[in-house]
């Protein structure tokens, strides 16, 4: 199976166009982090459980993402820096609908 | 003073197995933990949660795991200090250390194992300018005594369950209770929502949605809050501002104790799990290395080796050997024996 490309704009402002695959069954908040765009200890923190929010992203382009789950929303309702586009990046499942989609990470909080 | 073995700051699933390896070599062990019970995240966080690496579970709910580790242990009478944070630490002159909580417990042992986690949780907190100058100065982030707030005016951010059942409680405490949450839902037990919906209509508590936090003003103590609705900014008169944003890990008191740093993490020796500091280990989430990952199951072995060190350094050349529990049983310190029934060979004629 082929990888997608995914970019990812760091918390510096520095966009990262990265290679993800699609057939480990990983989500956006596992590859940020096998990247290491954002330093370990500031993203992922709960492990991918929608229980933090470290792992939220703006999402800039206009992909047809998954329907956000309670325990995402609940979780963004208390988060900060929360936006429009917000998503908790680790519950973003990486397939390959999403092939150039563009995110950028949320400040550290 | 309490003093035992080896102390471990962090009552989370690798702490608790440390407390049986370390009573297979007779080592005894107390438990230091922030969180008012044992299991860390995975009673805090995800009890209901099923978890499908832990070798010989094929499928296994977080509680129970908890539950699982504390009874594997109790023979080897573990002690606790729960609700309480690891504050400071003090070498002695024998090369021992004396652990002091945030509530002033004192703990002495020549050994301390941090098997901290993510660290001890901490309260996430609004970015608004100047707020570190309110704190406990109208601005508290846990409400400790509820009668500071009698027939004063309270604001209270937040749309958790925290949010909702503390407005309902100081709706009969302070002379006015604000409510202001970023959206118009509230995600909270049914009950707790409804409740403050009666409240409202009573106007007994002022909700104002979708809206934030904006600004502290006050010389010194919190004298007002800005709200800001729909782009428009009104202040508030307020005597306490209370953000209820839930809680988030920090490493906290223990990142200042002198340890090596090393992303967020402790750095260790994967010899034995040895810090930078002769008699202090780092087991679990809380440690780095190379390779390291932060699964459960990699606790429990560097749990298992960090005992086997540890009991090398309270006992100087002493021989020892590994014993495997299916051939020496277990003998608890509570004097219970555990041991593999002795099958009797008969001879076959």
């Amino acid at each position: 199976m082929q990888d997608i490309t995914i970019h990812v704009i760091d918390r510096n402002g520095k966009k990262h166009s990265i290679a993800a695959p699609t057939d480990m069954a990983m989500n956006v908040m596992e590859i940020i982090r096998s990247y290491e765009l954002a330093p370990e200890g500031t993203i992922g923190i709960c492990g991918g459980m929608a229980m933090c929010a470290s792992c939220q992203c703006y999402v800039n382009s206009k992909h047809m993402l998954n329907v956000m789950e309670d325990d995402e929303e609940a979780m963004l309702s208390e988060a900060f820096n929360v936006k429009e586009n917000s998503r908790l990046s680790c519950q973003i499942p990486i397939s390959e609908i999403l092939h150039e989609l563009e995110i950028e990470l949320a400040p550290e909080s | 003073m309490i003093t035992t073995d080896i102390l471990i700051i962090g009552a989370g699933p690798t702490g608790l197995f440390t407390v049986f390896e370390a009573g297979l070599l007779k080592l005894k062990c107390h438990l230091i933990d922030a969180l008012p019970q044992p299991g860390g995240q995975c009673s805090e966080l995800y009890p209901k949660k099923p978890i499908y690496d832990i070798p010989g579970f094929p499928e296994i709910l977080a509680g129970d795991l908890t539950s699982n580790l504390l009874e594997q242990g109790k023979q080897f009478q573990p002690g606790f200090t729960l609700g309480e944070r690891a504050e400071t630490i003090e070498t002695l002159e024998d090369g021992s250390f004396i652990v002091t909580t945030n509530k002033g417990t004192q703990h002495h042992a020549p050994i301390i194992a941090i098997a901290g986690g993510l660290g001890s949780f901490e309260p996430r907190k609004p970015q608004l300018e100047n707020i570190d100058i309110y704190e406990d100065n109208g601005l508290a982030y846990f409400i400790k005594d509820p009668e500071v707030y009698r027939d004063k005016k309270v604001v209270i951010a937040g749309g958790g369950d925290s949010a909702l059942d503390w407005s309902i409680f100081l709706a009969n405490v302070a002379s006015e209770v604000t409510l202001v949450h970023r959206r118009n839902e509230f995600r909270g037990a049914l009950d707790s929502v409804e409740r403050v919906q009666e409240l409202k209509l009573l106007n007994k508590i002022n909700i104002i949605t979708p809206a934030e936090i904006t600004g502290l003003h006050g010389d010194e103590k919190i004298e007002g809050v800005s709200v800001t609705k729909d782009g428009v900014t009104q202040v508030l008169d307020a005597d306490a501002f209370i953000p209820l944003f839930g809680l988030s890990p920090k490493l906290g008191p223990i990142g200042d104790w002198g340890l090596e740093i090393e992303k967020n993490a402790i750095k260790v020796d994967t010899v034995d799990y040895q810090t930078n500091i002769p008699g202090i280990y780092a087991i679990g989430d809380v440690n780095t290395y190379e390779g390291k990952l932060k699964l459960i199951l990699c606790g429990f072995h560097e749990a298992t080796l960090m005992c086997q060190s540890a009991y090398k350094r309270l006992n100087p050349g002493k021989k020892f050997v590994l014993k495997y529990t299916t051939v020496s049983g277990i003998n608890g310190f509570d004097g219970t024996r555990k041991e593999s029934p002795k099958a009797v060979v008969k001879a076959i004629l």
